[in-house]
């Protein structure tokens, strides 16, 4: 186990191959990357340079062939598929382009779902949501379900379901690329204040220029590689 | 919000394709139910046999009769402890339709044979031993025609005939007798076979069968060879069968009961299996990427596993139970009608426990490959399913 002082992500020597049919096809060889706690990542790159492998892989939700990954000072690639789950459950919030939200459940039932995977009880489990909810602004529409919202609302319950469990890395695959520009101005104004103001490490896959302004700095991945830019605050 | 929740809410998403399945599955434990309690019914006679009571027919069917002087004979062999001797009446009442299990019998030796099935006051005991004229009617029966103690009945026969050539017999009802065990069935009419024997105009000194109960269960064997060599090449042979065997070859003059049950509900079973099975598989594989989401937040592959045997268990039981209700109401409601062939027809606890472990099995059979699918599914695969 490494120290809490250790960036939030660590990347030695990782290599990570696909293979499709006969061929293998490499995204990664050798990357190494290292991402402080507290940080906001925008990562950009041409489409299949693997930036939502990277994503995946860092959420524990894929596996690396060689190398090592500590995430939230946990080695990933040391764990078993059930262990990989607990942790998914305690330390990462991820916020997907198209929602993915539970079309059946109300905006504070699918916020409410990482909960079901406490100990917590009834009671607290509704605190969490309305807290969750009151901080992307959907206090009013807790029983309101997918169909019956906008694109931006439902992304903000996807973000309110990520910051739920209060996770320490919220993990984010192009979150606007599915929203136009002003919704999408206020779903990134809500990641920055979570990072900014709730310290949460964040990492962001997007296309958008404009997106990854939001972040700190901006990691441009190009055949397997990073090219770093640092922004503006 | 918990786990039940959320299999609730998957199972009805669709609600239209969710109540077709529940109707799918309420029709094959209706018929699992209405099947498998007449086949308890027809039954019913073995499973109140007991192992001590043997009954000697003719060998070629139980159709044909035998003679009453086999009665004394039987009674002397070593081993008898209590013997009785019946005559199948072939009753009705006023109208064909109107069936009538009536036997002739040695009114004494009956009561005594019969003494652990029903319950008969002393007055009755001593009144149809003297009333000739008189029969006993269970009380099953008493209530399905409403006929009162004293009442005068006609009660025709489809095989005998009287000497002045009428069928119609009238009979005085002098009492009526209550099960003591529950599987005794009271539908019944008994009369005492001096009186009918001397009024009908053939088949004089023949009787259907005898009924006897051995002095230990280890009797039976000897009791049962030494009386079929008695009567070995002798115009009436006998096969002597324990009561049990006696019911069932009776149940199967019907055809076999357990065999057409077997075959109507194993094949809707079957059929219907493999649509919800089928159905299961479409829905969750539509829940492909919501299931790659839950994974995504934490939630193992044992536990989707259990979600999705969960949705199909409650899809079954949603469906089966009130499928079992139908069953009850369908059976009170043919019940009356069919109370002379079915006496005992009833949707017994036993059958509704078995019935309801059928469902659990139904739910884990249709549920089990999208479960696995579910469980094994790879979150990179789901989440890039469009």
């Amino acid at each position: 186990m490494s120290s809490p002082n250790s960036p939030m992500v660590g990347i030695v020597d990782l290599c990570k191959r696909y293979t499709k049919g006969k061929e293998t096809i490499t995204i990664f060889n050798g990357l190494n990357l290292a991402i402080p706690r507290g940080d906001f990542v925008a990562m950009m790159g041409p489409s299949g340079s693997g930036k939502t492998t990277l994503l995946n892989l860092l959420g524990g939700i894929d596996r690396s062939d060689t190398g090592e990954i500590e995430v939230a000072s946990e080695r990933l690639d040391r764990l078993s598929e059930s262990e990989l789950s607990r942790w998914r459950a305690s330390h990462i919030g991820f916020i997907f382009q198209f929602y993915n939200l539970m079309p059946m459940l109300t905006a504070a039932q699918n916020v409410e779902l990482p909960l079901l995977l406490t100990r917590l009880g009834r009671k607290e489990r509704r605190q969490r949501v309305e807290t969750a909810l009151g901080v992307v602004g959907l206090a009013d529409r807790v029983k309101h379900y997918p169909k019956e919202m906008s694109g931006g609302q439902q992304q903000r319950v996807a973000i309110a379901r990520a910051i739920v469990s209060d996770p320490a890395l919220l993990l984010c695959d192009e979150p606007t690329g599915d929203l136009d520009r002003d919704t999408a101005d206020e779903i990134l104004s809500i990641l920055q204040v979570l990072n900014r103001d709730l310290g949460k490490t964040i990492v962001m896959v997007t296309h958008d220029p404009a997106a990854a302004r939001y972040a700190k700095r901006s990691l441009h991945l190009d055949k397997g590689n990073f090219i770093e830019k640092e922004l503006a605050a | 919000m918990n786990d039940l929740v959320l299999i609730r809410k998957n199972l009805f998403r669709r609600k239209l394709r969710a109540i077709l399945m529940m109707v799918s599955i309420l029709i094959a434990f209706a018929i699992f139910a209405v099947l498998a309690s007449f086949e308890r019914a027809f039954n019913a006679g073995q499973d109140r046999a007991t192992p001590d009571r043997l009954v000697v027919l003719n060998k070629i069917n139980f159709t044909q009769p035998l003679p009453i002087s086999y009665y004394n004979r039987v009674a002397a062999v070593d081993g008898v402890a209590q013997i009785n001797h019946f005559s199948w009446f072939g009753g009705y009442y006023q109208e064909p339709r109107n069936f009538v299990a009536a036997f002739a019998v040695d009114p004494e030796n009956w009561m005594k044979l019969r003494d652990s099935d029903f319950v008969f006051s002393p007055e009755i005991r001593a009144a149809f031993i003297r009333e000739r004229t008189g029969v006993l009617v269970g009380a099953r029966m008493m209530e399905k025609w409403g006929w009162k103690i004293g009442d005068h009945i006609p009660i025709s026969s489809n095989i005998w005939s009287q000497k002045n050539g009428s069928h119609a017999w009238d009979f005085t009802i002098i009492g009526s007798f209550t099960a003591r065990i529950p599987q005794a069935d009271t539908n019944v009419m008994v009369m005492s076979y001096d009186y009918f024997n001397e009024t009908r105009s053939f088949g004089k000194d023949l009787i259907s069968w005898l009924a006897l109960r051995t002095t230990s269960v280890a009797a039976n064997e000897r009791v049962t060879n030494a009386i079929d060599g008695m009567f070995a090449n002798s115009p009436y042979e006998t096969r002597t069968d324990s009561e049990k065997a006696f019911s069932k070859a009776f149940a199967a003059q019907l055809g076999n009961i357990a065999l057409i049950v077997e075959l109507v509900v194993g094949a809707a079973f079957v059929t219907i299996l493999m649509i919800v099975g089928n159905t299961m598989v479409m829905t969750v594989r539509e829940r492909t990427r919501e299931i790659g989401v839950l994974k995504t937040l934490g939630f193992s592959g044992g536990r989707i596993l259990r979600m999705v045997l969960g949705e199909s268990i409650l899809l079954a039981l949603l469906g089966g139970l009130p499928g079992l209700g139908v069953a009850l109401l369908l059976i009170a409601r043919v019940r009356d009608s069919l109370m002379s062939f079915v006496p005992t027809l009833s949707l017994y606890p036993d059958i509704v426990a078995a019935a309801v472990g059928l469902m659990v099995v139904f739910g884990i059979i249709t549920g089990l490959v999208p479960a696995l699918n579910a469980m094994r599914l790879n979150i990179v695969t789901a989440l890039g399913r469009n």
